[in-house]
């Protein structure tokens, strides 16, 4: 069953174009998404959450579009991003009492629960808070509504490599019921590594990969050598040559490896080095 | 039941994990009978996501170690011993291969290998 479905998306705006996003994410999976700055990951994101109006295209989560019932919608949606959306002046207690009168689905037991294993302040205003103790209060706040659907913009920008872990495994255990699923985007690409299972790679508005990690990680060799040995037939399969004083690196499809021989040296790539040597590659 | 996922291995992550779970149960370890964590419990578990403790688990169940059963789960089936040796003569295979294959790189020739292989049998 697909929990989300994102058909044909497309945003234009006057100096970018998003163009034409297409995935589907089946509950209980995790999707991370990923791309240079300014590649439209945030746009994407923002369009599911309904932030800004689609142009273009179709969203739908357990079957319901935000045109159709936005209520339903999105009551579905559990949203993070890097900056944090309640007001600095606020302590927790506002922030409970706002929640309790939003969402019907708030549990302010759940909610307690998180502010003490996270050892959150009640009575210190927000703009006390480490960074790290303000996305631990969104994350309790979202995760104290019974939400379907967890966005997350960079959301773990900042924080340290422990509570990064933590993060990690909160969201797995979101998605532990089979239910509910989960898209985020991050620039710390070894997150993305551990955990998710598909990963969808798009950079100036268009997609460039979408497949299960796993499937992508096998697809490419990651190979170094001299470049005086790339044989024609080599260089073009070759992806996003990389060169310096020494040798060079690029990524090659996995069923190309016959072309290699003996001069190379191969390695499976990681997601980050997917995604730099496909950039430079421009394709 | 242990699992220990390695970066630097050679192997993809859902076949360190098929490798290791087929270890346990082929030494007695985890044995026939006991159920298995779930797909999610698991992938939760090591930190890996859920599509790769799915292939490890698909994997077991091709080659006979598991069955999942509804509203069990995934349960540790008896040692089937034939399965057993077809494994290990491909394991023996496997190895053979690229031994043979070295030697011809090598450029070695059929008498030398030969030899190499009875000195270490004699061992």
């Amino acid at each position: 069953m697909e929990l989300l479905e994102v058909k044909n998306l497309s945003k234009h705006y006057k100096a970018f174009d998003l163009q034409n996003i297409n995935f589907t994410l089946p509950k209980g999976y995790i999707m991370g998404y990923v791309g240079p700055n300014g590649s439209g990951k945030s746009t994407t994101l923002n369009l599911i959450t309904n932030i800004c109006k689609s142009s273009e295209g179709e969203i739908r989560i357990n079957g319901i579009s935000c045109e159709e019932d936005a209520v339903a919608y999105k009551e579905q949606i559990g949203y993070i991003g890097d900056e944090f959306y309640f007001p600095d002046t606020f302590k927790v207690k506002n922030i409970r009492r706002v929640l309790k009168n939003f969402y019907p689905t708030f549990s302010e037991e759940k909610f307690d629960g998180y502010l003490n294993k996270w050892k959150l302040p009640e009575k210190k205003p927000i703009k006390d808070f480490s960074r790290g103790m303000k996305v631990m209060l969104m994350f309790a706040s979202v995760l104290s509504r019974d939400t379907k659907l967890l966005v997350l913009d960079e959301a773990t920008n900042g924080l340290d490599p422990v509570m990064r872990t933590e993060i990690l495994e909160l969201l797995q255990e979101y998605v532990m019921d089979g239910e509910r699923s989960v898209i985020f985007s991050t620039h710390i690409l070894s997150d993305l590594e551990q955990i998710a299972d598909y990963i969808y790679f798009i950079h100036q508005g268009r997609t460039v990969l979408y497949d299960a990690k796993d499937e992508l990680i096998e697809n490419y060799l990651l190979i170094k050598g001299e470049r005086s040995a790339v044989s024609g037939e080599l260089k073009k399969e070759l992806i996003g040559v990389i060169d310096n004083a020494y040798g060079f690196e690029a990524l090659l499809p996995s069923d190309k490896a016959g072309l290699l021989g003996s001069d190379f040296h191969y390695e499976k790539p990681n997601i980050d080095q997917i995604v730099v040597h496909y950039i430079k590659d421009g394709r | 039941m242990k699992i220990i996922i390695s970066n630097q291995s050679e192997l993809p992550i859902y076949a360190q994990i098929r490798e290791q779970l087929k270890e346990q149960i082929l030494n007695g370890q985890i044995p026939e009978g006991s159920t298995l964590p779930s797909i999610r419990q698991l992938a939760k578990e090591v930190g890996v996501s859920v599509i790769t403790t799915t292939r490890a688990y698909s994997d077991l169940e091709a080659e006979g170690f598991i069955a999942s059963m509804q509203g069990k789960g995934s349960v540790v089936l008896p040692i089937d011993n034939s399965l057993l040796k077809e494994q290990s003569l491909m394991r023996i295979e496997e190895g053979l291969t690229t031994a043979i294959e070295t030697a011809r790189t090598m450029g070695m020739s059929e008498e030398e290998l030969l030899e190499i292989f009875k000195n270490l049998l004699e061992r």
